[in-house]
């Protein structure tokens, strides 16, 4: 400290960070990816699109095997592939933007914790990825004759995404430096995300099968461990990954 | 106000910044020039905290660096090349954001916002969407962004890459008037009359190092262009 610094108690004032505006900053960030989506529809357009292509090849291949088609494993398998892949797609391109336009670096400088921006981003990709979930259960429902909107599934379908999404955030945030991203960020993403994955499937399956609770609780408490590991990870590595 | 002594930032095995010593006086324009590739956005993205540095102390207004980076980030205006805006937003609702994440208090917000729209001349334009400006237009609405909060310092990174005449004209009559406010600038630029013109004084950056430091009022400007060949151009065939 210098005798210069004479108006840093009003900085530091300003920049003291208890709750109340570390979640107004994660809240200014969430409202940011979604006003900026709404106008741009960008990502949102392609991960329904995708959903909806993925679902409809499916629906077709399956069209002759009405004993596979009507399976609750082969619903449980088609809605977890979807979410991971159009959720990689939604993942990337959110991260991408944000660096192409430079609106990173902006973020990055503003005075708030890293974690803030993390958990910000994370959100905003959550909503987005639940909205394609959505969409995809209901074409699930229509196309495949499934009762796969029930409460315990769409918890599952919860969790399981806020584990996807916070590792698929921090990742994207590291593969987003390099050249070759688009390909980088599946190969860094799936190895770590399969705990989620396998948890989420095998859980799902469990509920649209209607098996006894013994069946699906361990996968359910297995994904909630996994999410909070993976948030705390996500808590303390952010500023390392965006760190040069 | 900013104080840096031998500064090294080493990519891999590379190193770009070579023990750089620097200090601009609270109020003072500094233009830094220097070929590419001499270490000026790097040393620019370490005092916005962007950027770890290898070794040496940094000192922004008595904050240290790293160590206390949210705290120097809260005095510092930036503006890039890239106009760090959200082209899908309007420029009211950009604004609006980044005053959030700069935690004004939000009774000021809005009367805050309005201020620099108006100072920067885009208020008439404040609820169109940034896509639909010009990069003139563009980087005036950057300088808003980085005055939102009312830094003390202000980093700029080559804020006339891309700008034709008459944008930059309008750019040279608001940095004039943000540096007459009493903050510190420091200016990275190609441009050596443009730099000269500006600034109070002009340091060259060649191979990670100051190379030349003077105050404007020492330097000829008919000179400067031979002067800043001999500068660089001995270092780097040294």
């Amino acid at each position: 400290m210098t005798a210069e610094s004479q108006p840093q108690t009003a900085v530091r004032a300003r920049t003291r960070r208890p709750i109340t505006p570390y979640l107004r900053s994660v809240g200014a960030v969430v409202w940011k990816d979604i006003r900026a989506e709404m106008r741009s529809r960008e990502l949102i357009n392609s991960m329904i699109l995708f959903t909806i292509m993925t679902v409809l090849i499916f629906s077709l291949a399956l069209e002759l095997d009405a004993k596979s088609r009507r399976s609750d494993s082969t619903v449980a398998g088609i809605l977890w592939v979807t979410i991971a892949f159009a959720g990689i797609l939604g993942l990337g391109r959110s991260m991408a933007a944000e660096k192409d336009r430079g609106s990173l670096d902006a973020l990055l400088l503003a005075p708030i914790a890293r974690s803030a921006l993390f958990f910000g981003k994370m959100l905003g990709n959550l909503l987005f990825v639940l909205v394609v979930a959505l969409v995809l259960m209901l074409l699930l429902t229509v196309l495949f004759d499934a009762t796969v909107i029930r409460p315990l599934v769409l918890l599952m379908v919860l969790l399981g995404s806020i584990g996807f999404t916070t590792v698929g955030t921090l990742v994207s945030s590291m593969s987003v430096h390099a050249r070759a991203r688009e390909t980088l960020l599946p190969i860094l993403l799936m190895p770590v995300v399969l705990p989620v994955l396998i948890s989420a499937v095998r859980g799902t399956n469990a509920l649209l099968n209607e098996l006894p609770s013994e069946d699906w609780m361990p996968w359910l408490q297995l994904l909630v461990i996994a999410d909070l590991l993976y948030l705390a990870a996500a808590y303390w590595l952010f500023d390392f990954v965006v760190e040069e | 106000m900013i104080e840096i002594h031998s500064l090294t930032k080493i990519f891999g095995v590379n190193p770009v910044l070579r023990g750089l010593d620097l200090s601009v006086p609270r109020g003072q324009f500094l233009t830094l020039l220097g070929p590419n590739g001499s270490g000026k956005t790097t040393l620019l993205r370490i005092l916005g905290a962007l950027a770890h540095p290898t070794g040496g102390t940094i000192q922004i207004g008595g904050w240290d660096l790293p160590r206390e980076a949210d705290y120097v980030r809260a005095q510092l205006g930036v503006v890039s090349h890239l106009p760090l805006l959200y082209d899908t937003l309007t420029a009211e609702e950009n604004l609006l954001f980044f005053a959030r994440l700069y935690n004004l208090p939000s009774a000021e917000r809005a009367a805050r916002v309005e201020t620099v729209l108006r100072r920067v001349g885009l208020w008439r334009r404040a609820r169109d969407v940034v896509r639909t400006y010009s990069r003139g237009m563009q980087q005036r609405l950057a300088i808003a962004r980085a005055i939102l909060h009312n830094p003390s310092v202000l980093l700029l990174d080559e804020p006339y890459t891309g700008l034709d005449q008459d944008a930059a004209g309008l750019l040279d009559d608001l940095l004039r008037e943000v540096a007459i406010q009493g903050r510190t600038v420091v200016m990275t630029t190609h441009d050596l009359r443009r730099g000269y013109d500006l600034s109070d004084r002009i340091a060259i950056l060649s191979r990670g190092k100051i190379a030349f430091d003077q105050l404007g009022s020492d330097i000829d400007p008919d000179t400067l262009p031979a002067l800043y060949a001999d500068v660089t151009g001995a270092a780097t065939t040294r």
